[in-house]
C-alpha cells in the first residue's frame, strides 16, 4: 500500500505538470484561429453538458497540421533545426571530450576546482551570457577589435547574425552538459586498465580507442542527448545571435505565437517538435538504464 | 629431493633470465630503490616480500616497464630492456586490481593481447580455449567481469596475462582480494599453473605465508634494499638479520652480549651454576607436584567421612546395591594414577638427559639474574659483541614440571592465544621478558593442563635458535 502511494506521487506530479498541459496544447493545435480571447475556437464549456461536449469534439480537426505540411517554411525549419542541433552536438563533443579527459586526468587536488570552473557559468543568467557573446562577436566587438589590432584581418569579420554565431552560442551554452557526464565516466576509469592494455601490447593511442573510449561511451551518449535535445528547440540563441536566414523551429514557434498570434498553428508546431524529440529522449533513457545495469 | 631438482641460483653456469644491475630508482627526492642487484632465473617462482613502501612494487613496475630506471639497467635474457616500452616487452603483468576490461567478455579479455599481436583467428580461438581450460573458466567465457566472483576474476586475470605466453609473468599481490580459504586454494593453483606452463613468475606480496608457500626463492626487502635473498626454509630457519627474523613469522628476540663457550667442557660447568641458582625454584616445583598429586586424589569420586555416615544411616536402606560398587572397582593406587597422568604432562623426555649438550658456540648474557642462553650453533667470532638471539615460538617448549633441557627459564603464563590447531602461550619471565611458546593442540581444549597464571618452564635446545648480529 505504501509502495503504491510512493509510486503514485511522481506519476501524479507528471500528470499534473506534463500530461495536462500537453493535452491542452494538443487541444489548441486541433482548434481554429479566432479573433477572441483566448484566440482560438471552439472553447470547451462544461455547462453545455454531454451534447455540448460532442459538438465541441466535432469542431476539432487536423487542419493546422495539414497547413504545416503545405508551407515549406515549417519542414525547412525542422530540418535546419535538426542539422544545427546535430552539428552543434558533434562540435560540443569535440570540444568537451578533451576538456573532460584533461579534468579526469588532472591531479586529484585540482579536480574540484576544475569542476567548479565548468559549473561556474550557470551562476550567471543564461540571457546575459548570450548577450555578452553579442558584444564579443559583433562587427565592433571584442574579437574583431583584437584581430584588427593584431593585424590578422583588415576588415571586420561578419560573424554576428550568421549560423556560425548560432553554433558558437549553442556550443558555449551547452558545453557543461557535455563535459560533466563524460568527466564522471572518465573519472571512474581505473588507470590500471590502461596499463593492462599497454602491457598486453597496445600503443597509448590504441589503448585509448580500445579501453578509454568504449568505457566513456555511456557518458558520451548522455552528454550528446543532453546537448541535442534542448538545442533542437533552442529559441533564445538563434533569435539573439542568428540572422533572419537562420531557420530554427523554436524561433518559428515564437513568431507564430507572439507575432502572428496564431495559437493553434504554434501549438501544432510544438506538438510535432515534441514527437520528433520523443525518439532521442527514449534512446537517452535506454542508454541511462544500460549504464546503470552495467554498473550494478 | 626437491633441492637437487631445482636450484639454478646455486649453479654458476646458469644464465639468469632477469638481472638487475645496480638499479637505482628515485621519485623526486625520494629514493625508492638503492643500488640494487639481483638475478632471477628461468622457471623460478620468485617472491618479492616486504612491508608496504619497501620498494617491491616499484621493482615490479620497472620490470613491467611502467616505471623507468633512474640508474643502472635491467637485463632480460641478456638484453637491456630499460628503454623498451611496456607494450614491446615479453613480460606480462597480473594487476592487483585485476584490471579486467569491464566492457569485454571473459573470452575477449583473454583474447585481448593475442588480437594486438595480429594473430589469425584460429590461433586465437585455440589459445583462448586452452587458457580457459587451464584456469577452469570454460563455462564463463561469455560473461562480463562483473558477472563472476572474485576468485573467478582472479583466474581470468591470470589467464589473460598468460595468454601471450610471456617469458616472465609479474603478479602484483595477486591474492590480496581473496578470502583466506580461497587464497590458500589459489596459491596451490598458481604453483600448479606455474609448473605446467614453465613460465617464470615474479610475485609481489606483503604476506609472508603466501611467499613461503608459493616461492622457490624469496627476496626480503626493506627501504629499497634487499635484506636477504634465499629459499623459504633458509629465510625462516636461518635469517641473516634481526629484520628478516622479525618480519618472517613470529619470533622471540633476546638482545645480549656473547661470550665464547669452551669447546669441550666438562659435562657440568655450563649447567651446574644454573642448577644451583634455580634450586629453590626446583623445591617449589617439587612442592607443586606434591600438591598436584593430592589434588588428583581429591578429585577421585570417593565419599568422605560424613558421606559415609550419611550413607550408612539413611541411604543404605533403599540403595543397598551401592554398597558393592566401590568394592567391585577399587580406587586406583597413587602409582596407577601417576602412570595414568604421565602422558598428560608431556614427559620431560629422557632423551635429552642421555644426550650431552653440544659443546662450543657461545653463551649469551641477556638479562640480570637469568642464566645465559647456550647457543652451540653461535659463531664464536661474535664473542664479546652485542648479539640478538632469535628463536621461533614453535621451538620453545612449555612444561609444568621442570624439564631437562639446555636452556630453561621459569615464568608465568600471561596469555594464551588459541588458534585451533596450535596455541601460543605468552610467558612472562622473572625479569619481565615476554616469551612466546607454541604448542600443537593434539588434545581437546578441555584437557589442556596449562592455563592462565600457571607457573611454567619454558625450554629450548642449544641449537634451536639463531644468533644474529646487533
Amino acid at each position: 500500500m505504501r509502495k503504491a502511494v510512493l509510486i503514485a506521487l511522481p506519476y501524479l506530479w507528471l500528470t499534473a505538470l506534463f500530461l495536462v498541459p500537453f493535452l491542452i496544447v494538443l487541444k489548441i493545435s486541433l482548434s481554429d484561429i479566432a479573433l477572441a480571447r483566448p484566440p482560438y475556437m471552439p472553447q470547451f464549456d462544461p455547462a453545455a453538458g454531454w451534447q455540448g461536449f460532442l459538438t465541441f469534439l466535432s469542431e476539432l480537426d487536423f487542419e493546422n497540421f495539414a497547413f504545416l505540411a503545405t508551407d515549406d517554411l515549417y519542414w525547412k525549419s525542422y530540418l535546419s533545426s535538426l542539422q544545427i542541433a546535430g552539428l552543434s552536438t558533434l562540435i560540443t563533443l569535440g570540444v568537451g571530450y578533451p576538456i573532460a579527459y584533461a579534468m579526469a586526468r588532472a591531479d586529484q587536488a585540482w579536480r574540484p576546482t576544475l569542476l567548479m570552473l565548468v559549473i561556474l557559468p550557470f551562476w550567471t543568467s543564461f540571457l546575459i551570457r548570450v548577450y555578452s557573446w553579442m558584444g564579443i562577436l559583433s562587427n565592433e566587438g571584442t574579437l574583431n577589435t583584437v584581430l584588427l589590432w593584431l593585424g590578422v584581418i583588415d576588415t571586420p569579420l561578419q560573424i554576428m547574425n550568421t549560423p556560425t554565431a548560432v553554433y558558437i552560442g549553442i556550443v558555449y551554452t551547452y558545453l557543461p552538459f557535455m563535459v560533466l557526464p563524460i568527466y564522471s565516466a572518465l573519472e571512474k576509469l581505473d588507470d590500471s586498465l590502461l596499463e593492462a592494455a599497454e602491457d598486453l601490447g597496445c600503443s597509448q593511442l590504441s589503448a585509448f580507442w580500445l579501453v578509454t573510449w568504449p568505457l566513456s561511451r555511456s557518458g558520451i551518449i548522455a552528454g550528446c542527448f543532453l546537448v541535442f535535445i534542448p538545442a533542437l528547440g533552442e529559441f533564445v540563441i538563434p533569435s539573439l545571435l542568428g540572422g533572419s536566414d537562420t531557420l530554427m523551429i523554436g524561433k518559428v514557434l515564437w513568431e507564430e505565437f507572439f507575432n502572428n498570434r496564431d495559437w493553434p498553428v504554434a501549438s501544432a508546431v510544438a506538438v510535432i517538435l515534441l514527437l520528433i524529440l520523443i525518439i532521442p529522449i527514449v534512446l537517452f533513457q535506454r542508454n541511462e538504464q544500460k549504464a546503470r545495469e552495467a554498473e550494478g | 629431493m626437491a633441492e637437487t631438482v631445482f636450484a639454478p641460483w646455486a649453479d654458476p653456469a646458469q644464465k639468469p633470465l632477469i638481472e638487475f644491475c645496480n638499479v637505482t630508482k628515485r621519485f623526486g627526492d625520494f629514493t625508492a630503490i638503492h643500488d640494487l642487484s639481483l638475478k632471477i632465473y628461468e622457471k623460478e617462482f620468485f617472491a618479492l616480500l616486504g612491508p608496504s613502501g619497501c620498494g617491491k612494487t616499484t621493482m615490479m613496475r620497472m620490470l613491467g616497464g611502467f616505471d623507468s630506471v633512474t640508474e643502472g639497467s635491467i637485463l632480460l635474457g641478456g638484453h637491456d630492456i630499460s628503454a623498451v616500452p611496456p607494450n614491446k616487452r615479453p613480460v606480462n603483468m597480473m594487476f592487483q586490481s585485476y584490471a579486467l576490461f569491464p566492457h569485454l567478455s571473459i573470452w575477449e579479455n583473454i583474447a585481448f593481447g593475442l588480437k594486438r599481436e595480429g594473430r589469425d583467428k584460429a590461433f586465437i580461438d585455440a589459445r583462448v580455449d586452452e587458457m580457459l581450460r587451464l584456469t577452469r573458466l570454460e563455462r564463463f567465457a561469455k560473461r562480463k567481469p562483473h558477472q563472476i566472483s572474485g576468485g573467478q576474476r582472479q583466474r581470468v586475470a591470470l589467464a589473460r596475462s598468460l595468454a601471450k605466453a610471456p617469458k616472465l609473468l609479474l603478479l602484483d599481490e595477486p591474492l590480496g582480494a581473496l578470502d583466506r580459504k580461497l587464497r590458500e586454494e589459489t596459491q596451490f593453483e598458481l604453483m600448479d599453473i606455474q609448473e605446467k606452463t614453465g613460465t617464470t613468475f615474479v610475485i609481489v606480496t606483503h604476506d609472508q605465508e603466501e611467499a613461503m608457500t608459493v616461492a622457490s626463492r624469496i627476496a626480503v626487502m626493506d627501504e629499497g634494499r634487499l635484506v636477504q635473498v634465499d629459499t623459504p626454509d633458509q629465510i625462516y630457519e636461518a635469517p641473516n638479520s634481526v629484520y628478516v627474523a622479525d618480519f618472517i613469522g613470529d619470533v622471540n628476540l633476546f638482545p645480549g652480549t656473547a661470550t665464547e663457550r669452551p669447546v669441550a667442557p666438562p659435562p657440568a660447568p655450563a649447567v651446574a651454576p644454573e642448577v644451583e641458582e634455580t634450586a629453590p625454584i626446583a623445591d617449589a616445583a617439587l612442592h607443586d607436584s606434591a600438591e598436584a598429586n593430592t589434588a588428583t586424589q581429591r578429585r577421585l569420586p570417593a565419599p568422605d567421612r560424613k558421606g559415609e555416615w550419611l550413607y550408612e544411616k539413611i541411604f543404605r536402606r533403599f540403595m543397598g546395591y551401592r554398597e558393592t560398587a566401590p568394592r567391585r572397582l577399587p580406587p586406583p593406587s597413587p602409582a596407577e594414577i601417576a602412570a595414568a597422568r604421565a602422558p598428560v604432562a608431556p614427559a620431560p623426555a629422557p632423551a635429552p638427559v642421555a644426550e650431552p649438550i653440544r659443546p662450543g658456540g657461545i653463551l649469551i648474557d641477556w638479562a640480570e639474574g637469568q642464566p645465559p642462553i647456550i647457543a652451540a650453533n653461535g659463531d664464536t667470532a661474535m664473542a664479546g659483541t652485542g648479539v640478538t638471539f632469535s628463536i621461533r615460538p614453535e621451538k620453545v617448549t612449555i612444561d609444568a614440571e621442570k624439564p631437562d633441557r639446555p636452556n630453561i627459564y621459569k615464568g608465568k603464563v600471561i596469555d594464551i592465544a588459541y588458534l585451533g590447531n596450535i596455541s601460543t602461550f605468552h610467558v612472562e619471565l622473572a625479569n619481565g621478558t615476554m616469551v612466546k611458546a607454541q604448542m600443537v593442540n593434539a588434545r581437546r581444549l578441555a584437557n589442556r593442563h596449562i592455563t592462565w597464571n600457571d607457573e611454567v618452564w619454558i625450554g629450548f635446545t642449544e641449537t634451536a635458535g639463531v644468533v644474529l648480529k646487533g
